[in-house]
């Protein structure tokens, strides 16, 4: 067990596990945004309880934040690593003849990734951190009384700009996740009878998950 | 047809090396990609130049000597064949082709397209054998059943020529494809049980030291490997592993 991140398997499974775990939070997100089309109601309440609960606040939040500095930072280590593997390249090199071109530009969508992951804390991390631990207020309401997590939400998607750049991030996410999603699996060493399935399943996820993301904002942007 | 070759010339390893443009005329499209240099070849002597340095050996597919990276990629455009199984009737007359060593800090130029595998050599040293009586008194291999599907993919990974394809087509030129197919042609066998923790270990240790890189699964390996190693040698590989590292 002794020293598995000095290997190149052990480097890769760990890879791979944050990204299982990263694509599996991203089911729980995209889960509790689709809610705010449906009911405003049951959007507040559930982004109350997430937003307030102490396993979440305190343990699983943690743990997710981990988890994605872990995935960025190894990428780049793996990437500098892969970059020194070859140092001449080659003159003249067709990579479409035998890879797809996700597969290749991980660390290009990565980087549009982190880009996004950027700019979402400071729309939605950093002004709750502010409200909730700064100002100290975990009441969760806007001074009428009502929940503010609605309202806020809805508030980001007015600035046509902003929805833009959501989208095109979410271009990205899909490209990441085209090949991301089968290549975990492949990283850890399952590779069977189910692959083909779950193939097929991991395209899935990748186009529906970003585009559904994508819905969402563009929903909050025609109904403000 | 007539051609121009645009060829990777560097007199040793220390020389920086550069690409060099060179034409050939009335090849044949029946000829092989390597009866096309030895046409060059001929053509250079005659003007007393250097003649252009490349492997090869068997020139029947079967030796894993030749190697090239042909309009960017290992063993050329056709799948499933190596470099000197390649004939000239996949080109066109007229066509300007890039011919470059594979290129990967762990196979360094030696001269010219020649680059030195022995980091495969060494991997293989570390771990890709068994040890069995062969003093007189061997055992017979039927004698030990093996299940059909088990002997079948440990035949499939044992058809691995190790001539480096893998790598030179990888991006991260990772050797996983070679590797992965050494551990499992064992690792699938009775046989190959008794020292199977030590070997996974020990070869992708070996590999990992020789500067190989990282595996992104882009399947870039199985698709250019004139021998059709599938990337599911490469999951049995990464379980052997993690099994291996878990048990000590
Ligand atoms: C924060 C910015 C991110 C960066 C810089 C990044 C970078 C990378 C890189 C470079 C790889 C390829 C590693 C390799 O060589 O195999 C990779 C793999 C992967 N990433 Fe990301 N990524 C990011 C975010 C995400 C997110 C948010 C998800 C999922 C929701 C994700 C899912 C995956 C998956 C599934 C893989 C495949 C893992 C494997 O091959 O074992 N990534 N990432
Ligand atoms: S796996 Fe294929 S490409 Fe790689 S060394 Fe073996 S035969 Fe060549
Ligand atoms: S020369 Fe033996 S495989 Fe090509």
């Amino acid at each position: 067990m002794s020293g598995i991140l000095n290997s190149s398997i052990g480097r890769k499974f760990a890879m791979a596990l944050s990204a299982l775990f990263l694509m599996i939070f991203l089911l729980q997100h995209f889960t509790i945004n689709l809610l705010s089309v449906f009911s405003e109601d049951t959007f507040n309440s559930v982004s109350h309880f997430m937003g307030t609960f102490w396993l979440v606040q305190y343990v699983f939040q943690p743990i997710l934040i981990f988890g994605v500095i872990f995935h960025f930072v190894m990428g780049f280590v793996l990437e500098v690593k892969n970059r020194n593997a070859r140092q001449i390249s080659y003159a003249k090199n067709n990579g479409s003849a035998n890879s797809s071109w996700m597969s290749r530009n991980m660390i290009w969508s990565g980087l549009a990734i982190l880009a996004f992951i950027g700019l979402h804390f400071y729309d939605f991390w950093f002004p709750e951190i502010n409200t909730k631990f700064i100002q100290g207020d975990m009441s969760g309401l806007l001074p009428n009384g009502e929940y503010r997590y609605f309202e806020e939400l809805q508030h980001k998607f007015v600035d046509v700009w902003r929805v833009v750049l959501y989208c095109i991030a979410f271009v990205f996410l899909a490209l990441h996740l085209l090949h991301g999603f089968s290549s975990a699996f492949q990283s850890t060493g399952a590779n069977n009878k189910y692959t083909k399935g779950l193939q097929g399943f991991g395209k899935a996820y990748a186009i529906i998950i970003p585009l559904g993301f994508v819905f969402i904002a563009l929903f909050h942007y025609f109904n403000h | 047809m007539n051609l121009t070759l645009k060829i990777w010339r560097q007199k040793n390893a220390n020389d920086k090396g550069k690409m060099v443009d060179y034409k050939v005329n009335d090849i044949s499209p029946d000829m092989s990609f390597l009866e096309m240099l030895d046409v060059l070849n001929e053509q250079l002597v005659n003007k007393g130049e250097e003649p252009v340095a490349f492997d090869h050996d068997c020139r029947e597919g079967i030796c894993g000597m030749c190697s090239l990276y042909i309009n960017g990629e290992a063993h050329g455009p056709d799948r499933g064949v190596t470099t000197c199984q390649l004939h000239m009737r996949m080109f066109k007359d007229g066509d300007t082709i890039y011919i470059e060593p594979f290129r990967a800090k762990a196979f360094p130029v030696i001269k010219d397209l020649i680059v030195d595998r022995s980091s495969f050599d060494r991997i293989q040293h570390a771990g890709g054998f068994i040890s069995v009586n062969t003093s007189g008194n061997t055992i017979d291999a039927n004698a030990i059943p093996v299940n059909k599907h088990d002997a079948d993919d440990a035949f499939s990974a044992a058809t691995c020529i190790g001539c480096g394809a893998c790598v030179a087509s990888c991006k991260n030129s990772s050797a996983m494809l070679y590797v992965g197919a050494k551990v499992s042609q064992f690792a699938l066998l009775p046989q190959g049980k008794i020292e199977a923790t030590d070997r996974v270990l020990n070869m992708v240790k070996q590999m990992d030291e020789e500067g190989f890189g990282n595996c992104t699964n882009t399947g870039a390996c199985e698709v250019e490997c004139p021998k059709g190693i599938s990337l599911e040698n490469i999951a049995r590989m990464n379980r052997e592993y993690l099994s291996a590292a878990l048990k000590g």
